[in-house]
């Protein structure tokens, strides 16, 4: 098998034909999905000893990054999986049926999705109002009103937070895997957005039975802490660099085509497209930080569990959203009306309208609320030192 | 120590249950305990016990429960256990 970046690339080939399509139409991404099924990318992440490629982070966030640049709907949806399947690895090897369930993924390539929000909850993850109710037998019933679940239609399975039990704190959570034949979906609201239309984020009443054996051996305010939150984070920053870097692409192409019909003279755009760079390589090296952060912490569960760190992950993310959006509008002021209309080579349109919903994915103003607080205790370090 | 560990904790920790009801051990994220609540706590003590956790101290681990708690505030005060 070719490399994954290889694979990646072929697989952005395949998004790059159907992006302004699923753009327009709000469909999910099939095309490119098939494709990452054909190319086995949908198990890279999981350990070479369930049937995956035992990848790690950065070179998941390169093939993420690889397929934003043509699609960021797909990316997308492959981030999105990503996180997922990491909370299976991270919080299910030691658990048989997650073991299977990982051999599963890599044997018929499963597309997993999410269901962490819920009606009424206010957007806040950490709090449920559904609760895990035992049946007899080992069994057990969820049921879910209102929760935004991206290509719910599309996935083969579900990971889905609720409360461990009907009489729970709302902040005391599990999280289960639940299979396509094991849960009914009703759609109660359809995604209709500014853009990342292709993720088809729709709302949906959830309910499903399963074994108890299903339900991830952690709380999930561990799982949270301890890998979702940072590898939500990182994919995110790599979708929205692997925007940035596509619409200043199309920048740097228009300028170059100016330069070519003018020889001898600087086009103006040239300037915009030298800040652009810049603002890329800072958005690059953000990216790559929270990366080597992470790959640091893993191995050090007080680091991981530390104020410190979430903070930086935090930062990565808010970091990534902002400067997503400037270096596109950039690209934009460059290739001006080009850029503007939705039908030049040098289209940014959707790149501004996918790009925009950086910042409220899990609000920036949420964040820094966060950090805030967390920054009344944490002491931040002024060291360069990785 | 633990006494005044439980009045703080039912003063700034925003569980739905009262410290009385809960073992020394128990793990107070589960009992839902929030990381904005877990930083209103860290704060208080540090007031109360007259410290100041250092950075190692500023993670999950060390106020997962009221024995975590109490073992960061007597190494960094050995004589706040008696009072």
């Amino acid at each position: 098998m070719s490399s994954l970046v290889a694979r990646a690339q072929l697989v952005a080939a395949v998004a790059a034909q159907y992006s302004d399509h699923v753009d327009k139409e709000g469909r999910f991404p099939s095309e490119a999905v098939r494709a990452m099924k054909e190319a086995r990318l949908l198990s890279a992440y999981i350990p070479r000893e369930f049937g995956g490629e035992g990848a790690d982070l950065a070179e998941i966030a390169e093939v993420v990054s690889v397929i934003s640049q043509a699609c960021a709907s797909a990316g997308m949806t492959y981030a999105m999986h990503q996180i997922k399947v990491s909370s299976v690895i991270s919080h299910g090897d030691k658990a048989e049926w997650h073991q299977e369930f990982m051999r599963r993924i890599s044997r018929e390539q499963l597309l997993v999705a999410s269901a962490t929000t819920e009606g009424g909850i206010g957007g806040n993850l950490r709090n449920s109002i559904c609760a895990v109710e035992r049946l007899a037998g080992d069994r057990f019933s969820l049921v879910k009103d209102g929760t935004v679940i991206s290509y719910g239609r599309d996935a083969d399975a579900i990971l889905i937070t609720a409360r461990s039990a009907p009489d729970a704190p709302a902040s005391d959570q599990v999280m289960a895997v639940l299979t396509k034949d094991q849960y009914k979906l009703e759609l109660t609201g359809v995604w209709d957005a500014m853009g990342m239309r292709g993720t088809c984020s729709d709302n949906f009443k959830f309910s499903a039975e399963g074994d108890v054996a299903q339900i991830l051996p952690n709380d999930f305010g561990e799982i949270a802490a301890k890998s979702m939150l940072a590898i939500c984070h990182i994919l995110w920053s790599a979708v929205w660099y692997g925007i940035a870097s596509s619409a200043v692409s199309r920048a740097q192409s228009f300028v170059r085509a100016e330069a070519r019909r003018n020889p001898g003279q600087t086009p103006p755009g040239a300037l915009r497209v030298a800040e652009a760079a810049n603002m890329l390589q800072l958005m690059r090296s953000n990216t790559i930080a929270g990366l080597s952060r992470f790959a640091t912490a893993k191995t050090n569960d007080d680091d991981l569990g530390s104020v410190g760190f979430i903070v930086a992950m935090n930062n990565i993310k808010i970091g990534a959203s902002r400067m997503v959006v400037d270096i596109i509008n950039h690209a934009l002021l460059i290739t001006g009306i080009n850029g503007y209309r939705n039908n030049t080579p040098y289209s940014v349109g959707r790149h501004m309208r996918d790009a925009l919903s950086a910042q409220i994915m899990i609000s920036n103003d949420r964040i820094f609320g966060n950090v805030a607080n967390l920054l009344l205790m944490h002491r931040l370090d002024p060291s360069l030192a990785a | 120590m633990l006494d005044t560990l439980r009045q703080l904790i039912d003063k700034h920790a925003r569980l739905p249950v009262k410290a009385d009801t809960l073992a020394d051990g128990q793990d107070l994220y589960a009992a839902g305990l929030t990381s904005f609540a877990a930083v209103q706590l860290m704060l208080a003590l540090e007031e109360a016990f007259d410290i100041e956790f250092p950075e190692r101290m500023l993670n999950r681990r060390s106020f997962a429960t009221m024995e975590s708690i109490a073992a960061c505030i007597n190494e960094l005060r050995p004589q706040a256990l008696a009072s």
